[in-house]
């Protein structure tokens, strides 16, 4: 009973914040309202029993990429009003991505794959059950070449990032802290006799 | 469950939480004290002694005063951030403290098992940490934005990029530890360190413990990792704009962040509640907690008198070029160390001195 109450309205918060990510004004509050979004999502992890995945959910996007994100967007000068123009123009494409995906969830909902027989959790597993030690476990053994390739896939995306943007100035100074630190005073004093 | 029962319950909640937060929000006074008396007596000088004995009075007069100041807002700030800010800067942080273990107590035998002191004791609790004090970050950026100010932008851009390049260094350090302890439970890491010093995880996991004390000072803006409000250059930060209450908040949030770095240290660290050795456990194990916390706190204070502030790349250098490699290579030492004996037999002798730290094995 009370879970229901809770599914409500972790699920209610959610579309009402993903609508507030598209309809308000102002960029900060956008990525306020996405930031509510997430949260809301990984409360429907919580109750369902998916206590890391609702951690790492807010532990990525929220601690991490959403900082980032609000990072560029302060430093961005959003003129409102070009903004509100031209939406015209984009409303065919935007029309019918929109029409596309209603069709799909139409489409899934009715059918019979997510039928509530099949797909409902019927009991909740007991506390003596860790959500973190089972996903370990199939992520290591059944899935570790898909969970490999996508960890390189992400290191080989990280080096690149680094590559693109890192330039060398020949007119900087830079430190050499282990030089600096090994200098002895030998390396700078000089006795002269007078 | 009928009627009574949830109230009962949400009632036993309500205490919990204040039974946190009331102790938490005192020790945040009383470190402010602390920190000016032994700064002082580092610098040999008085410091505060003029507010009731020993000027122990002093952090709640410092309160009233600020209470009772005006708060001013910019004419051109976002109001409602403005306001916001602070709120969401200070509710992470006494978040945090709602996993935190501070003993286990069967309550003078009231319970036949003893029970874990924390108001949640998640078996997520190392990441529940993690992930909330990762959003503090959003009070100090809305801060540094909302004020509509050049010098508070700064102090909230230089805040961000410090937080998460030590958060990585500050994760990297506690795998070694979940590698070590074999769950993600505060309870249970501590657990695992149950039987006196040689089994607290500072000793296998030296490096990684100098790492996450230092990360966590710059984690939460300390000094000599300060440069969000470095005074010399960028007046006060993220928080030039703000007087009174509202200032308040952030400097209590800030403490707050300390006090809990210091526990999460002593608790991956240190052993917990555990006492060093096996003949005081006569002593609470809340006391010992709290006094391995307060000797981190007293570490924390002695940096600040002691250390000058980094400069910027210094400190970006110390996170992503010192800390970072020496994290990554720590987690393969300890992941090889515990599998070598299964390598080859003449390696055994690794994973049995590892074993020693591994309850799970």
């Amino acid at each position: 009973m009370i879970e229901i109450g809770f599914f409500y309205l972790f699920s209610g918060l959610a579309v009402f914040s993903a609508l507030g990510v598209i309809l308000s004004g102002n960029t900060m509050y956008s990525v306020m309202w996405l930031i509510l979004c997430f949260f809301n999502a990984s409360g429907l992890f919580f109750l369902l029993d998916a206590e890391f995945l609702g951690i790492v959910l807010i532990l990525i996007y929220v601690g991490a990429v959403m900082v980032l994100f609000m990072f560029v967007i302060m430093m961005l000068e959003v003129n409102k009003a070009a903004k509100r123009e031209g939406w015209l123009q984009y409303l065919p494409v935007g029309g019918m991505i929109t029409l596309i995906l209603f069709i799909e969830l139409v489409a899934a909902s009715t059918s019979g794959i997510f039928t509530s027989d099949k797909m409902m959790m019927m009991s909740h597993a007991g506390a003596e059950v860790n959500n973190t030690v089972e996903i370990g476990k199939i992520l290591y053994t059944e899935y570790l070449l898909g969970f490999e390739i996508a960890a390189i896939i992400l290191l080989v995306a990280l080096v690149g990032s680094i590559v693109l943007t890192i330039r060398e100035r020949k007119d900087a100074k830079y430190q050499n802290i282990s030089q600096q630190v090994k200098v002895r005073k030998e390396d700078r004093l000089r006795k002269v006799s007078m | 469950m009928d009627f009574l029962d949830m109230v009962l319950q949400v009632l036993i909640w309500a205490l919990e939480i204040v039974a946190i937060v009331l102790p938490v929000a005192l020790a945040v006074a009383y470190t402010t004290y602390a920190e000016r008396r032994v700064i002082g007596w580092i610098q040999v000088r008085q410091g505060c002694n003029r507010v009731g004995p020993y000027g122990l009075l002093q952090p709640l007069a410092d309160g009233l005063k600020l209470f009772m100041k005006e708060t001013i807002i910019p004419a051109k700030a976002n109001k409602f951030l403005f306001v916001a800010a602070p709120v969401m800067a200070l509710t992470p942080a006494l978040l945090a403290f709602a996993v935190v273990p501070f003993g286990e107590t069967s309550l003078f035998g009231f319970w036949d098992e003893p029970h874990v002191m924390a108001i949640a004791d998640l078996n997520v609790g190392i990441l529940y940490v993690m992930a909330i004090s990762s959003l503090a970050i959003y009070g100090i950026l809305m801060a540094g934005w909302a004020s509509n100010s050049k010098y508070a932008l700064i102090g909230a851009i230089r805040a961000t990029s410090q937080m998460i390049s030590y958060e990585i260094a500050m994760g990297f350090s506690i795998v070694c530890v979940l590698i070590l302890a074999g769950s993600l439970g505060l309870s249970d890491i501590v657990n695992a360190q149950a039987g006196g010093i040689l089994h607290w995880y500072f000793i296998p996991l030296f490096p990684m413990f100098i790492v996450y004390f230092i990360s966590g000072a710059a984690e939460t803006n300390r000094s000599p990792f300060d440069l969000p409000e470095g005074e010399a250059e960028l007046v006060a930060g993220f928080f030039v704009e703000y007087s009174g209450m509202w200032f308040a908040i952030f400097a209590l949030a800030e403490y707050a962040a300390m006090i809990l770095i210091a526990l999460m240290t002593s608790i991956l660290f240190l052993g917990g509640w555990y006492p060093p050795f096996e003949f005081l456990d006569f002593i609470p194990g809340t006391v010992w907690l709290l006094l391995k916390t307060s000797v981190l706190i007293f570490v924390f204070i002695w940096f600040r008198a002691t250390f000058p502030r980094y400069r910027y790349d210094q400190l970006m250098r110390l996170g992503w070029k010192v800390f970072l490699p020496w994290t990554l290579a720590w987690i393969a030492v300890i992941g090889i160390c515990t599998y070598a004996g299964q390598i080859s037999e003449s390696l055994s002798f690794l994973s049995d001195a590892i074993g020693f730290y591994q309850p799970w094995r």
